[in-house]
């Protein structure tokens, strides 16, 4: 029984791993043999890792996606953890009403507020730059809060009062014992939030598409590049670069994935089980 | 989450917090803690309360950007979704598209958790392959299958025809185009098999010894014991992966609507898609508002019902919570 399991499991595996593998490899063709579906190629190009960066503006292009992630990450990282230590710590009036208010904007779909944000970036006189794209994280992010404050209700309250009684302000709180004692779901929260970002195609093709192609991010260009490269719009079908893009863009997630996996599957399965 | 959860944790509902303090302590502490929540609190003012007042109000209006002008509309706007023959044509799509891929994706999810949650060796590595596609981010999903379900020359249609069958021309015929999209969205079921396999992870080990002494057999323990145990989690799922099944946008927009100068077939343009054409390309803000208010309600429709149903059908443990 176990063998056929496995037998069957690794089926499934071969599934979700070819077009991993035909990504690679179509990204080692020349131009005409990008669709043959021979792995592995029958003509091996690896110039194609070296003109990519002439072909497009790859460099601006990575540039701008790495600026935006870890701003986004970090940012909401830290306010969403100080709004969680509030809300974990402190005891105010119409505490339970405004968390119960947090955790009702979760639900609340996207495309509601798509329209109006994008007005309101521009009121506040930021279209055109990167802004509306990481700004948000300024004032934390209610997943993440939701997440950060179940790990801070878990730390013992005693350890706080003998920082009080120590003379520790409620910042030396936050940031000398409850932040630290957070790291493992800081991570989880960074993690999430820079694959977010890294990965948004919707918010940058709102907020920079407007610009020229200097100013865009990875998924933007590949996308930019896919019709550029494309027959109906003049192009000469140099799929072979967006595929050498598309992996280079892929390749950071899975890294992280890789090294974070143990941090990252326990985040999913805390937001699903809380939620 | 920490192991063990201290007597006094800052959670616990422990004796010591109602003890009395010094008034003024009290209100420090209270003006510190309404601090700490602050920039929650302005992020929540600007881009939840403002933003969805505004949005109502653009709703009733027709809004000129380029002159920031708005004038009243009355309901013209929402007239106008009820006119529109695509606003009708958008709708059908993403059901039928939310119809196929919630449940295919569930089911599908279940199969590969059951599978992992059932071996002892090797979980770790398949759980990783299984995940990787859930990491990639969706341009470059897109730019490979766009190639993939080509209808002459990709790989999923080679392989059918060692099968002898003849592969359909999946992005161009409108009756193939909606499970094109399923298929991409089932290469990244690794998600939903996470959060699964943790459920069943969760389901006491005892439950189904007592079931075998019962008799029962495995098809049986599946549906008598796992599925009622894991039950709260099929429920959150099916919410959640409606409702990001109502606004999927990615996928038919980077497929079929990323080339303003190529044709779209009808049967890709939804909900999300058209709404998105409206605000950001027609740039009638006062219809893509009241589009946005359209989906708000039919979402808060559709999980009112789930969550009625869902309380029926779900097991919460001997308490019922």
């Amino acid at each position: 029984m176990t063998v056929l399991r496995l037998l069957i499991m690794s089926g499934f595996a071969v599934m979700f791993l070819y077009p991993f593998v035909w990504l690679l490899s179509s990204s080692l063709k020349p131009r005409g043999q990008v669709f043959d579906n021979a792995i592995p190629p029958k003509t091996w190009m690896f110039s194609n890792y070296v003109r990519v960066w002439q072909e497009l503006p790859l460099p601006a292009w990575v540039l701008n996606s790495v600026f935006i992630a870890v701003a986004s990450a970090t940012l909401v990282t830290l306010t969403s953890a100080v709004v969680a230590f509030g809300f974990a710590y402190f005891r105010f009036p119409g505490r339970r009403i405004l968390f119960g208010v947090l955790v009702a904007t979760m639900m609340l779909p996207g495309a509601v507020t798509l329209v109006p944000n994008y007005l309101i970036w521009k009121a506040l006189g930021w279209l055109g730059t990167t802004v509306p794209l990481w700004g948000g994280s300024l004032f934390g992010s209610a997943f993440y809060i939701f997440l950060l404050r179940q790990y801070f209700l878990g730390m013992s309250r005693d350890l706080f009062e003998a920082a009080r009684v120590d003379g520790a302000s409620y910042v030396g709180l936050f940031w000398r014992i409850a932040f630290p004692l957070a790291r493992p779901s800081a991570i989880i929260v960074w993690i999430f939030e820079f694959q977010a970002s890294w990965n948004n195609f919707q918010g940058p093709l709102i907020y920079l598409s407007f610009g020229g192609p200097s100013s865009y991010t990875v998924p933007l260009g590949i996308a930019y590049a896919m019709t550029m490269y494309s027959p109906t719009a003049g192009g000469h079908g140099d799929y072979q670069y967006v595929m050498v893009a598309s992996l280079l863009v892929t390749l950071p997630m899975l890294v992280i994935f890789m090294i974070g996996q143990r941090y990252f599957i326990r985040g999913i399965a805390t937001g699903a089980v809380k939620g | 989450m920490p192991a063990s959860t201290p007597d006094r944790a800052l959670g616990g509902r422990a004796r010591g917090q109602k003890r009395r303090r010094p008034s003024s302590a009290g209100r420090r502490e209270a003006i510190a803690g309404l601090l700490f929540i602050a920039p929650w609190l302005i992020g929540l003012l600007i881009f939840t309360v403002i933003s969805m007042g505004w949005s109502l109000m653009l709703s009733f209006q027709h809004y000129d950007l380029s002159t920031g002008v708005a004038k009243p509309a009355g309901l013209a706007n929402y007239a106008l979704l009820f006119q529109d023959p695509r606003i009708g044509l958008s709708l059908r799509n993403t059901f039928v598209y939310a119809v196929l891929a919630v449940p295919i994706d569930i089911i599908f999810a279940l199969i590969l958790a059951s599978l992992l949650n059932s071996v002892k060796r090797a979980t770790g590595i398949f759980r990783t392959i299984y995940y990787l596609p859930k990491m990639t981010p969706s341009v470059a999903t897109a730019s490979v299958f766009l190639l993939l379900l080509n209808g002459n020359t990709g790989a999923i249609n080679r392989v059918l025809g060692w099968f002898g069958i003849p592969g359909p021309q999946w992005l161009v015929d409108p009756l193939w185009v909606k499970p094109s999209i399923v298929i991409m969205t089932l290469w990244g079921v690794g998600g939903t098999t996470v959060i699964l396999l943790t459920a069943l992870q969760s389901v006491p080990i005892e439950s189904y010894e007592a079931a075998a002494t019962d008799g029962a057999n495995r098809v049986q323990q599946f549906f008598r014991i796992t599925v009622p145990l894991i039950s709260p989690t099929l429920f959150f799922l099916v919410i959640v992966n409606t409702i990001a099944a109502l606004q999927v946008f990615d996928q038919a927009y980077l497929l079929f609507y990323r080339d303003d100068k190529a044709s779209a077939p009808d049967a890709a343009l939804f909900y999300g898609v058209y709404l998105f054409q409206q605000a950001f390309q027609q740039f009638n803000f006062g219809v893509a508002a009241a589009m946005a208010w359209l989906l708000f309600v039919i979402i808060m429709i559709i999980t009112g019902i789930q969550v009625f149903v869902g309380n029926k059908l779900v097991y919460y443990g001997g308490d019922n919570r």
